[in-house]
Parts: C-alpha cells; structure tokens; sequence
C-alpha cells in the first residue's frame, strides 16, 4: 500500500491509477497461485486416465461401480441430512423461545450459541464416546438402574450426535437473526385480519424466517459433509471426506479416486449453497420491512416456563457434555469401562507443555499468518470491490468469496498436486514446507475475513473520504488518515475470527502436514487421541485450544462492541 | 362496486381509558364519541398517545381502566384477530413473501370464505385503489404510493366494521401525500366506513378529517371539526398547534377588566390570573406609531424585529415588551412599509381576540 502513497492527486474516481491496478493484480494471483490453480487441478485430474493426458469419464464410472464408495456417498448425505435435522430439534425451540417471550433464560441461550463453536468437533469426539458411548457414563448408568443401554455413539449415530451438538448454534443464530428482524407489524397486520396462533405462524412468521433457517442448515451440511477427523476418530471410514484422506495417504496422488471424491464434494456444497441462495431469490425483505423489532413478545405462562427451562436444560448439559469430558479426560489417570475415572492427576499438561509445546507455538504462527494474510487481502479486496471499484475487483471478490465452497480436504489435495513436484533449494518439497499450511489456512478463512472488512468499509460513508480530499488529501493519504482508522475495529474482529477458527481447522492440515515438528495442535490432537495412551494428553490439548478460541472469540465480541459504542456517537 | 364494499356505518365509544407502558403513564382518562361513518383525526405531537389509542381499539394494547365499544359491543376482552377492525400500519405490513393478490386475500382466506368469493372481492379491492393490473408482482416491485393502496386493499377486503390509519401518508412524498389524502377521502365517503386517522400534520387533519380530537401528553385536549379548533381553540396548546397563534401576557387583571403592554384595557371576562390574550396572526394589522386607533381594536405597541416575505403576504415578528407578535400583511403590490428596527404597534378587533386558561 505504500507504493500508493506517492501516486500523487486523486483526479477522478474513475481512472484508477497504477498502485490500485499493481494491488489488483497481486490480490489476483495470490488467489490464482493458491485457490483456483490447485481446485482446477484437482477436477482436472479427475477427469483425466490414470497417468494423465485426454479427457475420461471413466473415473467416476469406478467410483460408482465401487461398492466402498457408494455406500461412502450415501453415507455422507445420511449423516449430513440427519445433522442438519438433530441440529434444528436442539435450535428451533430455543430460537422460538428467545425470540418470542420476555425470558430471562435468553441470555442462557445467547452463551450457548457460542461454547459449542469454540472447540473443534473431533476434540469432543473421543470425549462423547466416554460419555455417551456403549461403556460411557450414561450407559453404565442405564444398563445399571434398568439394564438397558441406548446407542448414541454407534457408527453413524456418533458422528451425526457429536456434529449436532457443535454446530447446531450455526442453525440457532442464522434462524433467531431471522426472527428479529421480522417486522412486529407483519404479525399485528395479520392478527388484524384474523390470523392467530399456529395458522399465523404457519402462513406467515415461517415463511419470513425460512432464509435464515436455510442459511444455517445448508452451513451445517457444508460443515459436517466436509468433517473428516470426527468420522475418523470415531473410527468410521466409509464417508467421503475420510475416504478422500485415506486413498491419498495410502494409495498416493496418482490415484484418480481421491480426485473424484474431491469432485463430489465440491458438488454438495456447490448444491447446499445453491439451495440456500435458492431460498433468498426474491426475498430481499429488509426492502419492504422496515421496523423491525422481531416478534410480538408475551410474559411467558408457568406451563411454557417449565417448558422452556426444561428444554435449555437438556440442551446446556449436552452442549457442555463434550468440553466436561475432555477436561475430566485431561486430569484423568484412567478412564474406562466407569461413569468417572479413577483417580486424578496433571501430568497430562505437564507432558504437553514439556514433549509437545511445538504444537501451540506452531498454531499460534500458523493462525496469526494465516489471519494476517486475511485481514491484508480482506481489506484490499473490500477497498477495490467499494470504493476505487477498479474493473475485475468484484471477480476478486467472487473469487476468494468463492474459498467457501471449497472443501478442505479438496483445497489440501489440490495444494498436494500442484506443488508437491515444486523442490525447495533445500531438496525438500514445497508442498511439505510449512509455510504452505498458512497459505491454505489463509484461503480457507478468507471469505470470513473479506466479510468482516466489507461491513467495516461500507459503513464508512463517501463524504468522509471525499471531504479528506476536499481538504488536500490525496487518495493514498485518505485511505491512511481516514479510512484505515475507521476500519480498524472490523479488520481486528476480522483478525480474530480468522485467527480463532484457523487455530482449530483440520480439514486442509491434515493433507498437508508433513512431519511432527511442523504440526499445529489441531493435527497433534488428532494424532493424540488415535492411541489410548495418547488419551490424557490430548485431552489437555483440547482443553488448550478451547481456551485460546474462547479467549479470541471473548476478545472479538468486545473489539466489536467497543468500535459500536465508540462510533455511535457519530451520525 | 364501491356499494359492496361499504356496509351499515358503526360508531366507536371510548370510556374512561388509561394506559400505561409499565410506571409510565402513557393515556389518561380518553372518553372519545366516533359517530357511525365518520372520518375522525387523533392529531397530536410525536409521543402524545395518538397511535397507542389506536392500537388499543385494534387490540394491540391493553388498557389498565376504561373500555372501548364497537357498535356499541364492548371488545375490551377481545384478541386483535376477534375485533374486525381493519387497520393500515405506517409502514404497511405488506408480506414479502407473498404477491400483491395473496396479501389482499389473506383476511379472506382466514375467514374460510369460499374460493371464488375470494377472488372476486380481491379483484374489487384492488379495482377499487386502481392495482387490479399488479395484483401479481411482489410488494418489493411496488412504489411507496402503490404499497400504500395495496395496504388500504388488503384492509377493505375483509370489510371491517371501522378503518383505523397509522401515519399513513408519512412515507410519501410531498406530491404523493397531497394525492392520496384526496384518494383516502373520496374512498372513506364512497364506502361510508368509520374512519380514524392517526397523523401529527394539522394540514393533513384539516383536509381530510370531519372531526379532530387534538392530544398532548396522554391527555385529549380538545374535540371538534377543523375550523372550530382554528377559530376556538379551548387552550394554549391546541391554539398553537393548530397554527400560529400570538400570546399576550395581560399586565394586571383585576374585576374581570385586564391591562395590556401598552396600556390598552380589555374586558376578561371569567379570566383570573394567569390568562393569556390570543389572536391570530392574519387578524392583526400593523400601525405607524401615528396612525389613529380605530374604535373596537387594541394596541400594542412594539418594534419591528423582523420581516419574512412569503409571496401572498408578508410576516412581521413584533416585538412587544417581552413577547413576539406575528402579524400577517397581504401582500398586494408595492414596497413594504415597515422596515426591521422601526417602532410599530399591533392592531387587533376586539371580537377577534379570545382569553385562554395556561
């Protein structure tokens, strides 16, 4: 940016000047190099025969002949569809609840979207097992005072019940979002023409809210159709994403399967993502709305009250099951075939911080690379896409929003063939050189940090900048003096989002981790918990990382909070 | 067409209400008589209640005393959706996810009529605000005049027993509002429809209304048809807000007879202390400190402090003792007489001047 510094006086809007066009084109390829070069090289590869060269179909024709991968792509959609519907049983009533009564449970409800999201799903995974389990504490329990056990973590029903239980808040936000900005007037208009009870909820509260309901439900299914450490480490393979892991690993990169799975999962959630837009097509509500204020709110009667308690209650004590577990698992001696363990100890941390410290630090630098790339790229992209609205700034725009739709797995493998022939001056190849790890960190939380700099910029009005300019300053200047400050608590928020959910990913990591030194705790923690004896540890781990997300998920609500305060002094 | 529509005009009786929202009193004591097809105002400033009173007779509040009668039916106890009464919201509530015809026909539809008689009447209600051609476009492709009428549609449809207005020419632009009060008008006489109408523009009142009850603070500080209020207002408040109203602290009032800045003696009969002179603006006239006083008229001398010209007139601000009169001078022609700085009296008739309470 300081190259724009000099570029001298701001003639007009529409002529963009050499420092926008150099930005424009370092922001286009770094997404080339790094997003579309290694997602085209995937789908390339598999259309290709094995051993490259012309045009073949006959890759997906094996996949489908393949019993393994069949019943793996069924699978898959089962456990996707299943979550997404387990997560809206936990998420419609306490949006309903929240949104509809004057409740004093709602700030309960408030903290509960959030614990889940702050812990990667596979860390609770081992943790449900002992609790949820054939031999875990309910089941002990149960088989005990009625000598019945009930199979919440066999096969599917593990991967979908742990899944639900973290990333159900998706489905809760996006859909008590929804109720709120529905405006009190729709529901009194139709009340005054004789709606009421179920028909006006039916016919017309629904309906307002279904965008938001499909936003989170198709978010939910991107999230868990792309999952491949919680399948694995509940020892369930045949699912796509675990499959896709298990063929490269294995069979290695020329196998064209790995490349068809990476097709058909780019395919659900291209598909997920079309259904959800789907959903909005024509609906841009907030036009015709515009009071707000959500639902009519009633005082909540004793039945309801109990009711809803009741509800909070059992979904407060599943969503805490998985962090209880692996912080009881963390100071556990031995734990097994018990409602509880043994007896209690530290040394699991102990021999964290002592064998293993290279995982946190690794996260640390890789997240707050990762985060840094995004905020810097976020910002340029928001800059160029809104205000100098350079020609190709919005295929820029689509193009990293486009990060999204890429799963994981698929952007790992697609790094893995494109560079793994690249060697390093070292010998070494480039795709095992860690700095590639932050790379597809930085392109898998691109779109969030994009997001949150797009909000931060498009509130800051043109007469800000144009007067800065009035008064002498050059466009570079302004961007500097006035601009930057103003955006600084959305690029922090930004920041920490990135950083926070680039600390916990796995997905990409997992293909592209070469050796143990360069791990970051995502990866050591999954390595961890593969062995009993790795139990201990890698529960403290977990315990680890739930602190460091907590603690920048706690750190982004108040940067944001405190840049709301601050400017609503202004009009 | 518009005869299908309209049915036995109903009045609306309020007894006694009080409101509250929680320790703050929000209406006090509202006794309001809305005769059967009359189109009546609750004109008042932005927090004097206006709204919450019309939400109280659509249901949509409750009351903590008092009642409200429909035809004569006390609907105290009823739900909004038992009530028939039709409103329009200030931001018209139109559904945006259903087409122009589905809003219309959703009050139908909730009163299981049957399906041709559904489509029929929303064909009527439509014709009727001149939308019958958009009944399939979406709310978001109507402008704010056309999802205004669709608003008024989707109401008359149900054929309710009064038609209650939010505000609702506040999202129109200036041209618009000037149309659509006309529409609203010839529309309430057309379908004889008890009609109350919820606005803080006395102009718009004015127009459209028959009668106008003008509140403050709660309270309902005067009932009466537009140009009663103007010429006699029953205090300080309705005097100022509809219009412009000059105020004159009388300098000593004393049986029955008051003293005026000047020296003009004026007779106040009923006023004790604390009464206040109030006239018109256009009611005044401006005199050179030589002219004559004609007889039948006060003075009150002053200076001119400043000089508005309005095209048909010209306002003086006058500046007597420690009040400012306005004076409205038609303008007919030629320089004004009156240059700011110089001395000045006001000029009014006697019978032109009324004595209000604080």
């Amino acid at each position: 940016m300081s190259d724009l510094a000099h570029s001298g006086p701001v003639v007009a809007r529409t002529r963009p000047q050499i420092g926008v066009w150099a930005i424009t084109l370092l922001v286009g390829l770094f997404l080339a190099a790094f997003l579309v070069v290694p997602v085209v090289s995937v789908l390339i590869a598999a259309f290709q025969p094995k051993g490259g060269g012309g045009f073949t179909l006959v890759n997906f024709a094996d996949f489908f002949a393949n019993d393994l991968f069949r019943r793996s792509l069924w699978n898959s959609l089962y456990v996707g569809l299943m979550t997404v519907l387990v997560s809206s049983l936990l998420a419609l009533p306490l949006a309903y609840f929240t949104t509809r009564f004057d409740f004093r449970g709602a700030v309960l409800v408030q903290t509960l979207g959030v614990i889940p999201l702050i812990m990667p799903p596979f860390a609770g995974a081992v943790a449900m097992q002992l609790l949820f389990g054939r031999n875990g504490t309910i089941n002990l329990l149960l088989d005990d005072a009625f000598g019945f056990k009930i199979p919440f973590m066999e096969g599917l029903n593990g991967v979908i019940f742990v899944e639900s239980v973290h990333y159900f808040p998706f489905i809760l936000i996006n859909l008590s979002v929804a109720l709120r900005n529905i405006d009190r007037a729709m529901e009194e208009a139709a009340q005054n023409l004789g709606s009421s009870g179920f028909r006006l909820f039916r016919r017309i509260v629904f309906p307002l809210a279904m965008p938001g309901y499909v936003a989170g439900a198709s978010l939910v299914f991107i999230k868990v159709f792309d999952d491949l450490a919680t399948p694995l480490l509940l020892n369930v393979k045949d699912m796509l994403a675990p499959q896709a892991y298990l063929r490269i690993t294995s069979v290695g990169l020329a196998d064209p399967m790995g490349y068809v799975i990476s097709v058909v999962l780019i395919i659900a959630s291209l598909g997920a993502m079309y259904l959800s837009t789907l959903s909005l097509r024509d609906k841009d509500y907030a036009t015709v709305q515009r009071g707000g204020g959500g639902l009519i709110r009633r005082p909540m009667g004793r039945a309801t009250a109990v009711m809803a308690y009741g509800t909070i209650g059992l979904v407060l004590v599943l969503v805490l099951a998985p962090h209880l577990g692996l912080f009881l698992l963390s100071i556990a001696t031995i734990w097994s075939f018990a409602p509880l363990p043994d007896a209690y100890t530290l040394a699991h941390y102990g021999k964290v911080f002592s064998d293993s410290g290279q995982y946190v630090t690794n996260t640390l630098l890789y997240a707050g690379l990762a985060a840094l790339i995004d905020v810097v790229i976020g910002t340029a992209i928001a800059y160029l896409v809104l205000k100098a609205k350079t020609p190709g700034a919005k295929l820029l725009d689509y193009g990293a929003t486009a990060a999204l739709a890429v799963p994981g797995v698929v952007l790992g493998i697609g790094f893995l063939r494109t560079y793994f022939g690249v060697t390093l001056p070292s010998g070494k190849s480039l795709a095992a050189f860690w700095g590639m790890i932050v790379l597809a960190l930085a392109i898998r939380r691109l779109p969030y940090a994009l997001r949150a700099c797009t909000a931060a910029l498009q509130q800051i009005s043109t007469a800000l900048e144009e007067a800065a300019q009035n008064l002498g300053a050059t466009r570079a200047r302004t961007i500097r003096r006035v601009v930057l400050p103003l955006m600084t608590g959305g690029i922090a928020a930004g920041f920490v989002t990135s950083f926070a959910t680039a600390a916990v990913e796995l997905s990409a990591t997992m293909m592209l981790v070469q050796a143990n030194a360069d791990a970051p705790l995502a990866y050591g923690l999954y390595v961890f918990m593969q062995s009993p004896a790795g139990r201990g540890p890698g529960a403290a781990l977990g315990i680890i990382a739930v602190i460091i997300v907590g603690l920048c998920t706690y750190l982004s609500n108040r940067i944001v909070e405190r840049d709301q305060t601050g400017k609503s002094g202004a009009p | 067409m518009s005869r299908q529509l309209s049915s036995n005009p109903t009045g609306i009786l309020i007894e006694g209400v009080d409101l509250a929202y929680g320790a703050i009193p929000v209406l006090s004591d509202v006794n309001l008589d809305i005769r059967p097809g009359e189109f009546f105002a609750f004109l008042g400033p932005s927090g004097c209640g206006k709204t919450t009173l019309l939400r109280l007779i659509a249901g949509f509040n409750q009351a903590r005393r008092g009642r409200v009668l429909i035809g004569g039916t006390d609907v105290s106890g009823l739900p909004p959706w038992k009530r028939d009464v039709g409103m329009v919201f200030q931001s018209y509530a139109l559904w945006p996810h259903m087409s122009v015809a589905r809003n219309v026909a959703f009050g139908l539809e909730e009163r299981r009529l049957p399906r041709d008689e559904i489509a029929a009447r929303v064909d009527e209600a439509l014709d009727l605000v001149g939308l019958k051609h958009l009944k399939d476009r979406k709310p978001s492709q109507l402008s704010g005049g056309q999802q205004q009428r669709v608003a008024l549609a989707r109401t008359v449809a149900v054929r309710p027993k009064v038609l209650l207005l939010d505000e609702p020419l506040s999202n129109l632009d200036a041209k618009m509002r000037v149309q659509v009060r006309r529409e609203l008008k010839d529309l309430q006489r057309d379908l004889k429809l008890t009609t109350i109408f919820v606005t803080h523009d006395q102009e718009e009142a004015n127009t459209v209304c028959d009668r106008i009850a003008v509140m403050a603070e709660g309270i309902v500080q005067q009932v009466g048809a537009p140009m009663d209020l103007y010429d006699r207002p029953g205090n300080l408040f309705v005097a100022g807000f509809l219009g412009s109203a000059n105020i004159v602290a009388p300098l000593e009032i004393s049986d029955g007879r008051a003293t005026l800045p000047g020296g003009s003696r004026l007779e106040a009969p009923g006023t004790g202390e604390g009464g206040r002179l109030m006239f018109r603006p256009q009611n005044a006239r401006l005199a050179a400190p030589g002219d004559s006083l004609s007889t039948g008229r006060i003075r009150l001398p002053g200076r001119v402090v400043h000089r508005e010209f309005l095209g048909a007139m010209v306002r003086y601000g006058v500046r007597v003792e420690e009040t400012e009169c306005l004076v409205d001078v038609p303008h007919l022609g030629g320089e004004p007489a009156f240059e700011v700085g110089a001395p000045a009296s006001v000029d009014v008739d006697r019978g032109r001047v009324l004595w209000l309470g604080a």
